[in-house]
């Protein structure tokens, strides 16, 4: 029992330590509907908020939900949803008001297998084009993939520091495996955790929207004269529905707030890609199988390379990029029928065979041995 | 320790996930890595229900049990459907309440009448899988010290003692 002294070990599931990280991170506001698999952080939130003096709120449905987060960000505080792919797909209409109005929270897609109802209890890679293209119109979203309990705090953490750094929702992409396994986790001691807030408007300033690339943010009852609208507006908040230059420079700005940072926003884990001859992308539960794959790849003297994405938008590029310019044949692993593929396609531009290797259904993982057998086959 | 892969498989009800749990997090309090993963039907009693637990000294990579080392069952079906899986040289644990025909296996095999002994002891079918989690920890090697502490953390000191007997009467079965 030698761990038992060390207090910062635990044995959670993936949900639960979502839950715990997002307490951490200052999250201060829940409101769900209870959905399989992402049922557990609301039900961890719900006890854990009220005793840092914070509220959880079951809902009548997943629009409320959503409505009712990005309410509690404009009342100051940091918040949050869960859901999964049918609610994911209800809450896209708010998720699009919060990115035109630049609201700081987070969205747990928990993926599910689809379309529709599909097999609810199922682990799927299905929402990966939802993330980035869910609600309508142009804008960019910050999207983080999981691929174990460690990760799910790590990043949920980190979404709600990027969340208030970039005033803008951030999704964390996490899927049934993930949500759902238990592991060993080790958590940071507290003050090595950073924790970001957003930033407030002096007493003097008007602009929330505009006029800096990152506006302060005001929250509602501290005395400024603020309109929050979902139409296009200009940087003081006023209207303008009809204006060609007002909505370039509101969307542009708020694309380019992302897409700018986007090399920064890439968090990867790479393995040899500088020297690889079969190079593999991949993200969230499936690429757990790519360690065991390509220890027994090189055991038979093959040259393998991955590229593993905690982030996937903005798509990180210029590291997949790297790959391509190395690997002869790239393989993508996914719970989907290609999602992440053509991205990866359209960033090798030709310079390598992109190999796809998709399975769906019963929620069953792409094993290390299915991944070797494709790894042997591209030899 | 090498990696080692737990398989336990029953009917949703009898407590699989729960003892796949206690003794994850057990290995976990005795210094291991661990990924424990669950499955089930949608219905909350009745249907296959099965946990897969992997322990090991070094970092866990794939987390779903392929081949198992050990293979708790606590219903026939279950057996019926895992047996194959289990790797020749495992141990295999059933739960002879329920499981009766066993096929020929060279498994170092465990038989414990645990839904029955829980029954005597406490009068409730719902121990079982604590006797079940007794002989599985003690296979494995587990301490006792670590299962009763994961015991207390994942069901509750309301609960616990009981629980441990059970579990202790497990591994004297075992």
């Amino acid at each position: 029992m030698k761990q038992l002294r060390r207090e910062n070990i635990r044995f959670w599931q993936g949900n639960e330590a979502c839950a715990e990280a997002a307490v951490i991170a200052g999250c201060k506001f829940f409101a769900g509907y209870p959905i399989t698999p992402a049922s557990e952080i609301a039900e961890h939130l719900a006890e854990r908020l009220p005793q840092v003096g914070g509220v959880a709120i079951q809902m009548e449905d997943e629009l409320a939900s959503i409505g009712a987060a990005v309410g509690a960000s404009w009342a100051g505080f940091k918040a949050m949803t869960a859901t999964s792919g049918p609610g994911f797909d209800l809450m896209q209409e708010t998720i699009g008001w919060a990115f035109m109005t630049e609201t700081p929270c987070v969205i747990v897609d928990v993926q599910r297998l689809g379309p529709s109802t599909g097999q609810a209890t199922k682990c799927g890679q299905g929402d990966v084009m939802q993330s980035r293209w869910g609600t309508h119109g142009d804008y960019s979203s910050i999207v983080l993939s999981p691929n174990s309990v460690q990760e799910m705090f790590e990043l949920t953490i980190k979404a709600f520091n990027l969340a208030e750094r970039y005033r803008t929702p951030i999704i964390l992409l996490a899927d049934e495996i993930v949500a759902h396994m238990r592991e060993k986790i080790v958590i940071p001691i507290a003050k090595n955790m950073e924790v970001i807030n957003r930033k407030k408007p002096e007493p003097y300033e008007k602009a929330f929207f505009g006029l800096q690339d990152i506006p302060p943010m005001p929250a509602v009852g501290e005395g400024f004269n603020v309109a929050v609208t979902g139409s296009t507006h200009d940087a003081y908040g006023i209207r303008f529905t009809a204006d060609a230059q007002e909505h370039r420079q509101l969307v542009e700005r708020l694309n380019n707030k992302i897409q700018s940072q986007a090399e920064k926003l890439a968090d990867v884990e790479t393995y040899k890609i500088d020297d690889c001859e079969i190079g593999i992308v991949s993200f969230g539960c499936t690429s757990r199988a790519i360690y065991e794959a390509v220890e027994k790849a090189e055991a038979k003297g093959l040259k393998i390379g991955y590229t593993r994405l905690r982030s996937i938008w903005p798509f990180p590029e210029k590291i997949v990029r790297q790959l391509t310019e190395t690997a002869k044949k790239i393989i993508v692993p996914e719970m989907n029928l290609k999602q992440i593929f053509y991205e990866v396609q359209r960033v090798s531009n030709g310079r390598a065979d992109v190999i796809p290797l998709n399975k769906i259904g019963g929620g069953e993982l792409i094993t290390p041995e299915e991944l070797l057998e494709k790894i042997e086959e591209s030899a | 320790m090498k990696k080692i892969e737990v398989r336990i498989s029953g009917l949703g009800g009898q407590g699989v996930v729960a003892a796949g749990q206690i003794l994850g997090r057990a290995a976990v309090y005795d210094g291991k890595n661990v990924v424990q993963t669950q499955s089930y039907g949608a219905e909350a009693r009745g249907s296959a229900a099965k946990s897969e637990v992997i322990i090991s000294n070094d970092k866990i990579g794939f987390p779903a049990v392929r081949k198992s080392d050990v293979l708790a069952a606590i219903s026939q079906e279950a057996l019926d459907k895992y047996l194959k899986d289990l790797k020749e040289e495992g141990v295999l644990i059933v739960d002879s309440t329920y499981v009766k025909k066993i096929p020929e296996t060279r498994a170092k095999t465990y038989k414990i009448p645990a839904t029955e002994e829980a029954e005597r002891m406490f009068g409730a079918k719902i121990y079982a899988n604590m006797l079940i989690l007794g002989a599985l920890t003690k296979t494995i090697g587990i301490s006792v010290k670590a299962t009763e502490k994961a015991i207390e953390d994942t069901l509750g000191k309301k609960v616990a003692d009981i629980n441990k007997e059970a579990f202790r009467k497990g591994r004297s079965l075992s």
